[in-house]
């Protein structure tokens, strides 16, 4: 086998990994992200039942209902709009009324979001970042809630 | 005063790591080999004041210093007192300090312990080693001062993170950041090639023992952060892809690859140029996960606090170092003489195919940890890219690896037999093989692949003890021959072997776990009963229960499994006074079929529990994989320690190199 065929598989066997990798990293980039939004931005958008987004903001304060079984009830709001929410399951530790919150689901065609993954935190006065954020953006914020703590926040997932 | 004492260490400790820094380059410049030397034994002195100042500092976390404000608001005096001590690391200054110690003592073990290191060559690592310190140090000093004092000093501190309260959290920061900064060694060993512009086979022999002693300690700490989130967090799962995660992920695989091709560099001296690149992409990993844990760009369970100048500071760093590095990459790596190629059937050829996937998965991690950055960045549209998107792209990748690994040490150096190493192996596809269609056979539900996933780790084992038979030539000569031989093997063989099988087990483990896990999700009342995985748990009721620091309700569950009782479950929810703050321990039962997992939630209002079960089989095996994995790099280390003796540097007489026919 001669230097330039030894190179040439080399070369060849390194563009063909990258290339499978570039593959499916952009046909997962397409199929597997999913967007977050507001309330607001659920209203305002025309969003397809099924397709899965994570929506956030705070649990509105007497909207928790438990229903039959573990399936829950609450209302997601970003205090300019509010969405509907239902979950079955166990909710995290700091689930609580007035607090932030995350939920990934897919909106049904009854309106409501039909979320199977409540994210909360672990930290009293944890707000997730990208509520706390919308909530800026839209000019309702109100502070107080991003208290700074040393300690690592809650999981994610 | 003892905290006085620290800060002035610290102070102390910027001082002599920027002596550390310059002297010697200093030195290289002048010729002078007198300012070189003073490499070594600021190295040790940096090391010895930055102990004292961790010392300090855990001293005030002890006795429960709140006049220092670090202490105040991480730990309480009604904490127990392992959590006193793991407090010290359990928040962004503490853990800054640990960061920097374990730092400086790798540079002040090379200092001690490279006593075969070219005098010039090891004053030139020891000054990047400086470097990077003196750059954390100052970001210690200047932006987390961990002995700032408060006045007055208040009554009673804030307390622990209640989720961070819990042994296998203790120590697995330590281990994490022995694995991260260990890669520092690799990177100052490469940028001090870099600025002599030679490097040879020497060279990675020098290099392994640091990569491996880190490598070794980041693959504990993984383990340690995934078996901690299994148990503690509630969720029955053990890796979530979460960004941090990934953080500490992309080191493992781009260290691993540095392990494999340090191999390769050592033993046919080829490589070279792609090694000494690998070094320093695996500290940049490093960095990145420093950085992404550090600034707040992530939110995670592991983050720290936001603080956007903490950032902007580490990302400095960052850039200065990864930057600096590949720029001076850029300008030497030309200079550095190339070694040969070789064919592509050879033991270099598996290790560079091993090289190509793991970084290839680490770019696939990469890029989903920082799309989303990217993308918010740029558009300021919010994304969250989970397991789906990791799963999809990681697997693929290291799949084809994972195949190929036993054949990589059946494979002869310079040109290999691929068809003798599949003989070989016949024994050993053939027993995996059978597993895998028996599972199929037998398999009332999950996926297809996954009895083929089962198979893949069995696959792993066994080509492991495969090699160790084929050199110890167990097929043919006395079983007493063979006994000489497995008794003469060196460590290496054993370790490698070790390594492999460990994967095996992880594989064997994260296939079964994810394909055949049972999970429930119920409201009972006390005295209702529940099926899961062939185990019958009779719920008996809810007591409340005093705890150290903590009130807790205990559920009590009675488990049996076809009419014999197996043992009692007391999943609890816990609710800390002082941190005011809940958390959920699992009650786990664990045995060879896997772990019967029990989540007590909330109380629904007609009295009832809502609970949540799983059956995660095998799981263990990923912990005790990672274990063996330790494990094999620990005998491996052993090894090398022997052999490390009496490393010459490659003169004129260059290794003969296999290609170039």
């Amino acid at each position: 086998m001669t230097r330039k065929q030894r190179r040439g598989i080399l070369i060849g066997t390194c563009l063909a990994v990258l290339g499978v990798a570039v593959g499916l990293v952009l046909f997962a980039m397409r199929d597997s992200i999913v967007f977050f939004y507001s309330p607001s931005e659920v209203a305002k958008m025309q969003i397809a039942p099924g397709q899965r987004f994570r929506l956030g903001g705070l649990v509105e304060t007497g909207s928790v209902v438990r229903g039959e079984g573990t399936t829950i009830r609450f209302t997601v709001t970003d205090r300019a709009s509010t969405l509907p929410v239902t979950f079955t399951g166990v909710l995290p530790d700091l689930f609580r009324e007035g607090q932030g919150v995350v939920t990934e689901g897919t909106l049904e065609p009854d309106g409501v979001f039909h979320a199977d993954n409540v994210l909360a935190k672990h930290d009293e006065n944890y707000m997730p970042p990208e509520v706390a954020k919308k909530l800026k953006a839209q000019g309702v914020w109100r502070g107080g809630a991003e208290a700074k703590t040393a300690d690592p926040q809650g999981k994610m997932n | 005063m003892i905290a006085e004492i620290g800060h002035y260490a610290l102070i102390l400790a910027l001082g002599v790591a920027i002596v550390q820094t310059l002297l010697p380059l200093l030195g290289a410049r002048l010729r002078d080999p007198q300012l070189a030397a003073v490499a070594a034994p600021a190295a040790q002195m940096q090391f010895v004041l930055v102990g004292m100042a961790f010392i300090a500092l855990m001293t005030a976390y002890v006795t429960s210093d709140f006049s220092v404000q670090n202490v105040w608001r991480n730990s309480h005096s009604a904490k127990p007192l392992l959590y006193k001590i793991s407090g010290v690391w359990g928040n962004h200054e503490g853990s800054m300090v640990l960061w920097v110690l374990i730092l400086a003592s790798f540079g002040a073990g090379v200092a001690s312990f490279g006593t075969n290191l070219p005098r010039q060559f090891k004053a030139n690592v020891l000054a990047v080693q400086g470097s990077i310190a003196a750059a954390f140090l100052l970001f210690i000093i200047t932006t987390s001062n961990p002995f700032v004092r408060l006045d007055p000093a208040p009554f009673d501190g804030n307390g622990l993170n209640p989720v961070l309260q819990d042994p296998a959290l203790a120590f697995h920061p330590p281990f994490l950041y022995a694995g991260y900064v260990g890669f520092s060694m690799a990177f100052s060993f490469a940028v001090a090639a870099l600025i002599e512009g030679r490097i040879d086979a020497a060279w990675a022999r020098w290099v392994r023992p640091w990569t491996l002693a880190a490598w070794m300690c980041l693959t504990l700490g993984i383990a340690m952060g995934s078996w901690w989130a299994y148990y503690e967090l509630g969720w029955g799962g053990f890796w979530f892809w979460d960004p941090v995660e990934n953080a500490s992920f992309m080191p493992w695989l781009a260290g691993t690859a540095l392990l494999h091709s340090a191999l390769v560099m050592e033993k046919r001296d080829a490589l070279k140029v792609w090694t000494i690149l690998l070094a320093i992409i695996t500290f940049s990993l490093s960095l990145m996960g420093t950085f992404l844990v550090r600034s707040g760009v992530l939110t995670s369970v592991h983050a720290f606090a936001v603080d956007p100048a903490r950032g902007i500071f580490i990302l400095a760093i960052m850039g200065f170092f990864i930057g600096g590095a590949l720029t001076l990459f850029a300008w030497r790596a030309p200079l550095l003489t190339k070694g040969g190629l070789f064919a592509p059937i050879s033991r270099e050829g598996a290790l560079v195919l091993n090289n190509l996937l793991l970084t290839t998965a680490c770019a696939a991690v990469f890029v989903g940890t920082l799309y989303p950055l990217a993308l918010e960045a740029l558009t300021g549209d919010k994304i969250s890219v989970g397991a789906p998107f990791f799963n999809f792209t990681f697997a693929p990748l290291i799949l084809p690896l994972l195949i190929a690994v036993p054949f990589g040490p059946l494979l002869a150096w310079k040109r290999g037999d691929l068809m003798a190493a599949a003989q070989r192996l016949t024994a050993a596809a053939c027993v995996a093989l059978v597993i895998a269609v028996l599972l199929l056979a037998f398999r009332q539900r999950g996926p297809w692949l996954a009895p083929f996933g089962i198979g893949l780790g069995v696959w792993l084992v066994m080509g492991a003890l495969t090699e160790i038979a084929y050199r110890v030539k167990l097929a043919h000569g006395s079983p007493a021959e063979a006994w000489r031989r497995l008794r003469n093997l060196p460590r290496a063989a054993y370790g490698t072997a070790l390594a492999h099988s460990g994967l095996g087990l992880a594989v064997i483990g994260i296939v079964a776990t994810t394909a055949w896990r049972s999970e429930a999700i119920l409201a009972l009342k006390p005295g209702d009963t529940a099926d899961i995985a062939g185990y019958t748990l009779a719920f008996k009721g809810v007591a409340p229960r005093q705890g150290p620091n903590y009130r807790e309700r205990v559920a009590l569950f009675e488990v049996t499994r076809g009419g014999k009782a197996v043992t009692e479950l007391t999943p609890s929810k816990r609710e800390f006074t002082v941190e005011r703050s809940a958390t959920t321990e699992a009650g786990i039962h664990a045995s060879w079929r896997g772990d019967l997992y029990a989540v007590l939630g909330d109380q629904l209002k007609d009295g009832a529990y809502s609970v949540r079960l799983y059956f995660n089989p095998l799981v263990r095996l990923i912990w005790l994989g990672a274990l063996v994995m330790f494990f094999g790099g620990a005998v491996s280390l052993s090894d090398r320690r022997l052999r490390v003796g009496a490393p010459k540097r490659a003169d004129a007489k260059a290794i003969p190199v296999a290609a170039g026919k």
